[in-house]
């Protein structure tokens, strides 16, 4: 390979670099991550050059691209940071600025930490009560199915839980490499793991003109075709889909169980946007739950790992990495090897299993925090829901887009139809063309959106990833900058 | 299993379904070896559930002083950043008159640079701006104004750095494989990491007999042990050590610097018990600005990670899981890439990346809070010197236990001679030995220190690892039982 020679910051050539590209892990050079990719770095730059006084033609950036609900003005849960603002510093148990059920809360999980403070390690598979708790929450979202604390690792955010799972299972060389199958369009974590860890990626599509849903014949096909050049063994599924929105129905989660008992692959089920269902008619139900009430054939055998976090939901702490993941049907040695993994990293933060805590033990209806928590609760998810609604009726509206209906989760996904000379004129400048439509769009309306290359789409076809979490007004202001956009795009390259 | 043509071997339907087969996972992962740890975590589990059911054993509680945990060895959190934490924690407090003006002052700063004003937003891929600012600031303070610039630095989620710049430095697919030169003694994260990512592990043996020190022969050795088994690209460095408490003299850094250089590797500083140096003639001075002072050629081309931790310091805050690497003299081209990696873990935790700030710019004198913060910080120095004095002096007066003179660091690691009728017992008990020695000490004084298995040591001696950044009370308690147990021990084997 030709030596690079470019220059390190201070001037000095780099010929003699002990870290180059050429001999860096070269999976780690394939990794890419569309979240945070070019559009969202270039809205950054964007926003400190206004800061700096640049005249442009909008006065701020909207930030449509990342599922971060706070960022977007979206309050905490009061009762969440009560008890976590006492856990920080124990002298406010003292006080009667809060509440008693919140105080009882902050004293258990204190008693539950090293030296009675979150600043202590925790055991590397998280906290034993509030993995206890975490049990004790699947079992009720479940309808009394039985869950092992034991089976439960708390994590950092479910990215962690889910790379680590990743990482123990993708293994083999040539055609007995590890696949890995995960949807198209799928959250780009999948894609970046899979990649990082060598392992195949195999995917299956979801059916656009069915509002993404998934067809086992469809799983099938792709199974079918990857076993020529490599060992499939694990299903990646996501629901509500990110960035699909959409709410797996019953029959199709059986139908993915179905599969992968006959097919023998471990099933990954990616739930963090669990409390995020919007849409009438539809109703999140785990896997874990199907898997069992599909009898003791299934129940027994297949091996499962369901993910959850604090990101999403109606609490949207992604700040605090808070997650977990419940593993099923394991074998104990294999289980013991993902213990020993998980040790490497020590613990997940602290302040993240307590938030978990108490995601998973809210105040119930006879404690004082309960009305203010349900009513805060209530209100983010009545809000999500009005704006699901909102982006696909105005999305709609535009000719050219096409947008399925947002049944959960926090994104819309839709499809735009680009004139074949803005295909031709991306092509040309080397850009995929629907980074080049959100390039554009960012540059003359300061709208940030994620292109859907970035997910992955079918051939031939075009998307953009955009969340529905800007305040009601200001996506508003969004959706139409995005339809007189779109008509202009469609003008310009006619 | 039978020759008949037709015969069918009916395995049993658990067997064939599960992923039993051991070889099925990732065999990285297989090879690493697993913590003596969880040998001891078994039994310190039951312990605790007998005492709780009230069994009578010889002590009350178990004291654990196997991690560097100083909270959980009873040494209280800083009041000044635990309240900063909780006003950021919960706003309502920014303006309430129970907390100090400048933890006011301060949270409200830093809840101006979060995303919607909440803690609860992901951050910048690298960190909060302005905190990654204070970072670099601190390290040019530090380092006696060697200028540092904070588009170098990473703020990870504690340990995790290893994820990003092994993971860059390690290709899995070369052959030889990539070997990593590591102390023995050394804590294990590392090794398990380099280990779980497919590459060697080249140990480098500190001399004992002096003080633990490097000396730079025995990294020629090491270099030399590795021809023919892998291809060393990065050398490992702890100063001060963990666990062996050496501090090193600038002159060996420079000889480790000319050493990575001459032999073209990539220098892996980790310095996170920076703060902890009281040996009389010891002195912490990074690698950073030795290599800055030695000049030109050296300082523009020796390329060097250097790690810091929220886990240590005078915070102790090991619960809030983040760090900050310095990356320096690196090939742009690889930082972008590093920078993409970074990016799909999304960010450090929030609340650690304030407690970052807090730590690297303290209160100041005329300050409200600085009274406090200046006892609270000089009572844990005092505290750690006078456990580390006490530590020193009580094992060296038990027969059989030698500990060299300790210089920084939050470890005692003394030797153990252990008699060969007791290393006997413990090959009956399928044990290593010094595990073994743990296990009793655990059994019997309720005391749970490390084996010097965990962390390496020369074939034939045994040592034990304790945490000294305790309260002086824990501190005195560990080492009465330690006593009371070595010497009954070495009546029972002698």
């Amino acid at each position: 390979p030709q030596l690079r020679l470019s220059q390190a910051a201070n001037g000095v050539p780099c010929r003699g670099k002990v870290l180059t590209v050429d001999n860096m892990n070269p999976r780690v050079k394939k990794v890419e991550y569309a979240v945070r990719g070019p559009v969202v770095q270039r809205a950054v730059q964007i926003e400190k050059e206004l800061r700096e006084g640049v005249k442009k033609p909008f006065t701020e950036v909207i930030k449509a691209n990342i599922g971060d609900a706070h960022a977007m003005g979206q309050k905490p849960i009061t009762f969440f940071r009560q008890v976590l603002a006492m856990c920080s510093y124990p002298e406010l148990l003292k006080d009667n600025m809060f509440p008693e059920d919140a105080k009882q809360r902050a004293r258990r999980i204190l008693e539950a930490c090293g030296g009675h403070s979150i600043g202590a390690y925790s055991a590397s598979q998280g906290i034993e009560c509030i993995r206890q708790d975490v049990a004790r929450y699947i079992e009720k979202r479940d309808g009394g199915i039985a869950s092992n604390p034991d089976n439960i690792y708390l994590s950092t955010g479910a990215s962690d839980a889910i790379v680590t799972i990743l990482k123990l299972l993708v293994r083999g060389e040539g055609c007995d490499r590890t696949g890995v199958m995960i949807s198209i369009p799928q959250y780009p974590l999948y894609s970046a793991a899979i990649t990082d860890l060598g392992a195949v990626q195999v995917h299956y599509y979801l059916d656009e003109a069915n509002c993404w849903s998934l067809d086992v014949a469809e799983l099938r096909r792709a199974l079918n075709a990857a076993r020529q050049h490599c060992n499939p063994r694990v299903l990646c599924i996501i629901n509500p889909g990110n960035p699909t929105g959409q709410v797996q129905s019953r029959q199709c989660i059986e139908d993915v169980i179905r599969f992968v008992k006959e097919e023998h692959l471990f099933l990954m089920a990616d739930e963090v946007y669990q409390d995020n269902v919007y849409a009438e008619g539809c109703k999140f139900q785990s896997f874990k739950k199907v898997l069992f009430e599909m009898g003791p054939e299934y129940s027994s055998t297949v091996e499962m790992a369901s993910f959850h976090s604090t990101s999403k939901c109606y609490m949207g702490e992604c700040g605090f990495r808070g997650g977990y993941m419940e593993v099923i049907n394991m074998d104990p040695e294999v289980k013991a090897q993902l213990t020993k993994l998980v040790s490497v990293r020590l613990c997940p933060p602290v302040s993240g299993q307590a938030l978990m805590d108490l995601v998973v033990n809210p105040p119930q209806p006879d404690e004082p925090s309960y009305t203010t928590f349900m009513k805060e609760r209530t209100a983010v998810l009545a809000e999500l829901a009005e704006k699901a609604r909102l982006t696909e009726q105005i999305l709609n509206t535009v000719p050219g887009i096409t947008c399925n209906p947002v049944q959960g989760a926090m994104y819309s996904f839709p499809r735009i139809t680009l004139p074949q000379k803005a295909i031709d004129k991306a092509k040309e400048a080397g850009h995929i063309p629907d980074m080049f439509y959100c390039m554009k769009l960012l540059e003359e309306e300061g709208i940030c959106l994620v292109p859907g290359s970035g997910f992955g789409q079918r051939e031939g076809t075009f998307h953009f990833r955009m969340t529905i979490l800007p305040p009601t007004e200001k996506l508003k202001v969004l959706l139409q900058r995005l339809r007189d956009f779109h008509q202009r795009f469609t003008q310009e390259f006619s | 299993l039978t020759s008949h043509p037709e015969a069918i071997i009916v395995l049993p339907r658990h067997k064939i379904m599960k992923m039993s087969v051991l070889q099925e996972i990732n065999p990285n992962v297989r090879n690493m070896k697993p913590l003596e740890y969880s040998i001891l975590a078994g039994r310190l589990s039951q312990i605790k559930e007998e005492l709780r059911q009230g069994v009578k054993k010889p002590y009350q509680e178990v004291l654990d002083v196997y991690m560097g945990d100083p909270h959980k060895g009873g040494v209280k959190p800083l009041s000044f950043v635990r309240q900063v934490l909780a006003a950021c924690l919960y706003p309502q407090l920014v303006n309430s008159s129970k907390l100090p003006a400048d933890v006011r002052q301060r949270a409200q700063r830093l809840l101006g640079r979060c995303d919607g004003g909440s803690v609860g937003s992901y951050t910048a891929t690298r960190g909060i701006p302005e905190t990654l600012i204070r970072v670099s600031e601190f390290i040019t303070r530090r380092d006696g104004g060697v200028p540092s610039n904070p588009e170098n630095i990473f703020l990870s989620p504690g340990s995790q750095w290893s994820l990003s710049i092994l993971h860059v430095l390690l290709n899995p697919e070369s052959s030889p494989r990539n070997g990593v030169l590591s102390p023995v003694p050394c804590h294990n994260t590392t090794t398990m990491s380099v280990t779980g990512l497919g590459a060697v592990v080249v140990p480098y043996y500190l001399s004992e007999e002096q003080g633990w020190e490097l000396q730079v022969e025995e990294l020629h050795r090491a270099m030399e042990s590795a021809k023919g088994v892998c291809n060393p690209i990065a050398l490992y460095i702890v100063n001060p050590g963990n666990p062996d408490g050496h501090v090193q003299s600038r002159k060996s850094m420079q000889e480790v610097i000319r050493f990575v250089s001459e032999r073209k590797l990539f220098l892996l500083a980790d310095e996170v018990y920076q703060d902890y140096v009281f040996g009389e003639n010891s002195e912490f001075v990074s690698y950073k600005r030795v290599l800055s002072e030695m000049g030109p050629p050296l300082s523009d081309t020796v390329e060097l990670a250097s790690f810091h931790s929220a886990s240590k310091g005078w915070m102790g805050e090991c619960g809030l899981r983040t760090g900050y690497m310095e990356l320096v003299n690196l090939d742009p081209a690889v930082m972008k890439h590093i920078f993409t990696m970074f990016s799909t873990d999304t960010c450090a935790p929030v609340l650690g990346q304030i407690a970052l700030d807090l730590m690297l710019n303290p209160p100041q004198p005329g300050e409200p809070s600085y009274p406090l913060y200046h006892m609270e910080t000089q009572n844990i120095k005092n505290t750690l010197a006078g456990n580390g004095k006490r530590a020193v002096e009580v094992v060296n007066s038990l027969p059989g236990l030698c500990c060299q003179p300790l210089e920084g660091g939050a470890f005692a690691f003394p030797k153990v001679y252990l008699p060969p009728s007791f290393i006997q017992k413990a090959k009956e008990a399928g044990l290593e030995p010094d595990t073994f020695y743990c296990s009793r000490l655990l059994d019997e004084a309720g005391l749970l220190v490390g084996p010097g298995t965990e962390y390496g040591q020369k074939e034939g001696t045994y040592h034990i690892r304790f945490c000294i950044l305790t309260s002086a009370e824990i501190m005195e308690e560990v080492l009465t039982r330690l006593t009371c147990f070595h010497k009954q021990f070495m009546k029972d084997f002698s």
